[in-house]
């Protein structure tokens, strides 16, 4: 299927370098996030996508040394993500991360969907039942956790900890989920049901993820872009990059020819 | 067409072997075509057994290759150039297939003749020209893909149109011929096969072609006049 026209940005990197110290990670990205559309990073270990990925909501800021050079540019409103004056956690609640392993707080599966709504200093149990809801169905989990809501999150399995953990960045709203190797701890069918939620999200947020799994990345997204040590080579659409890359490096990199 | 070997030295294995396959079976399609205008043309019909027995072996491996083609997509998931590959080639042999049988048509249609005693002299020449001529393509087309050849492809497409033409002028001759003598309708009538079955073969050619600059190139030109081929 063809996407036939370009839609709407919702985040666009430009010129975008990032160090770890002295190490340049990014080099000079420039690249768009296409409103309500998956886009997928691929890429070798070590590529830079995950790196990529973690300057939308300012993660390389807990730690010192780390340096951003160019923007991040943040739509509707034109927010450059990156700049000084933009509170991190603000962001966050903006822009949510769903990790490579269920990382579940230890607390009641009620409680780490409210986590999010409860910092952002929503306290009224009427609105957190129906948000803590609101997100469990988004996160096609509902129906498995309804009955037992104050049971601690580590007793459920490991896909459902990751659908949880997804509710748990879809409490507050966010515009763009990141997603960082989303299933790479789960079984096949776990998986089915994560990149089948990926789909439905889809529909109502701006979806940026990091896959190893190249079939995944074709399956799931609208776009791709291939990374490569910290340059981002290719971007375009899924289609096209998974049956006639521009680049011999993506097309190396998807065939598997890549020593 | 990426030429660097994969991770996985199975895979390449794999594909190598695909495109032998291709090749030994366009080989054959290529000895029964030949076979069938030798057949036509010196009147030996012994031959004719050996192209339906040729046409078995070609159905087989047929079959053979799409299995391998439906194993690859199961077990590597072929992207980008690799896909292109894999699904050219499970085109390639349903024309090749088809060629084929176009050439056990034109074999049978030889047996017919010769056995009623009716030699095609007259025709000889024209039959046999345009005969050659696909028989050209279908060996330009292998060749083309053989060696991943876009320009070969294309030429093997551009004469497709000169195909069509000469078996168009046959046809006016056949009908002309038929409405002066009567007597030469059932005669006539298997000469029209042949030449059909003929024409056919260079269509399956070009088809072959354009599969080898979808392979290459990623793009699709069928159906879209000789013009995406220049």
């Amino acid at each position: 299927m063809q996407i036939q026209e370009t839609p709407a940005l919702k985040a666009e990197a430009r010129n975008l370098n990032f160090f770890y110290g002295e190490n340049k990670a990014l080099k000079n990205i420039n690249m768009p996030i296409y409103d309500k559309k998956v886009t997928a990073l691929i890429g070798p270990s070590g590529c830079g996508k995950s790196t990529y990925l973690r300057s939308f909501n300012r993660m390389h800021d807990l730690y010192p040394g780390n340096r951003y050079e160019g923007e991040i540019r943040f739509f509707p409103d034109n927010t450059n993500l990156l700049s000084a004056d933009v509170d991190p956690i603000e962001v966050r609640m903006r822009i949510g991360m769903v990790f490579q392993k269920p990382n579940p707080f230890p607390k009641s599966i009620f409680e780490n969907v409210a986590y999010g709504l409860r910092v952002r200093g929503e306290n009224n149990r009427r609105v957190l039942d129906d948000k803590v809801e609101h997100a469990l169905k988004g996160a096609a989990i509902w129906d498995e956790v309804k009955d037992r809501l104050s049971e601690l999150a580590s007793n459920l399995s490991g896909g459902q900890q990751q659908r949880l953990c997804i509710a748990r960045a879809l409490a507050t709203d966010p515009e763009l989920l990141l997603f960082d190797e989303p299933t790479s701890a789960l079984d096949p069918i776990a998986t089915g049901a994560i990149e089948e939620l990926v789909h439905e999200l889809k529909k109502r947020v701006t979806i940026l993820i990091v896959t190893h799994n190249m079939q995944q990345a074709a399956r799931v997204s609208d776009y791709t872009a291939y990374m490569f040590l910290g340059e981002m080579i290719e971007f375009g659409k899924t289609d096209e990059i998974f049956i006639k890359p521009q680049d011999k490096r993506t097309e190396d990199y998807i065939t598997g020819r890549m020593g | 067409m990426n030429e660097s070997v994969h991770l996985s030295s199975q895979f390449d294995e794999d594909l190598s072997r695909l495109r032998t396959h291709v090749l030994q079976m366009g080989g054959l399609v290529e000895t029964q075509v030949s076979a069938a205008i030798d057949a036509y043309a010196t009147g030996e019909i012994a031959s004719v057994k050996s192209i339906v027995e040729t046409d078995r072996r070609v159905n087989e491996l047929e079959k053979a290759i799409d299995d391998d083609c439906a194993h690859i997509i199961a077990k590597r998931q072929p992207t980008a150039s690799d896909l292109r590959l894999v699904l050219g080639i499970s085109k390639i042999v349903t024309d090749l297939e088809r060629a084929g049988d176009e050439a056990k048509k034109i074999a049978k249609g030889v047996r017919r003749i010769y056995e009623g005693g009716h030699m095609p002299s007259q025709y000889g020449v024209g039959i046999r020209h345009l005969a050659e001529a696909a028989l050209s393509m279908i060996r330009q087309a292998l060749d083309a893909f053989a060696r991943l050849d876009t320009e070969l492809a294309k030429s093997v497409i551009r004469a497709d149109t000169d195909v069509d033409t000469e078996f168009k002028s046959i046809i006016r001759q056949l009908i002309t011929h038929m409405m002066e003598d009567p007597r030469t309708i059932t005669t006539s009538i298997d000469i029209i096969t042949i030449a059909r079955a003929i024409e056919r073969i260079g269509d399956h050619a070009k088809n072959v072609s354009e599969q080898v600059i979808y392979v290459v190139d990623g793009r699709d030109i069928r159906h879209m006049g000789k013009e995406a081929a220049q």
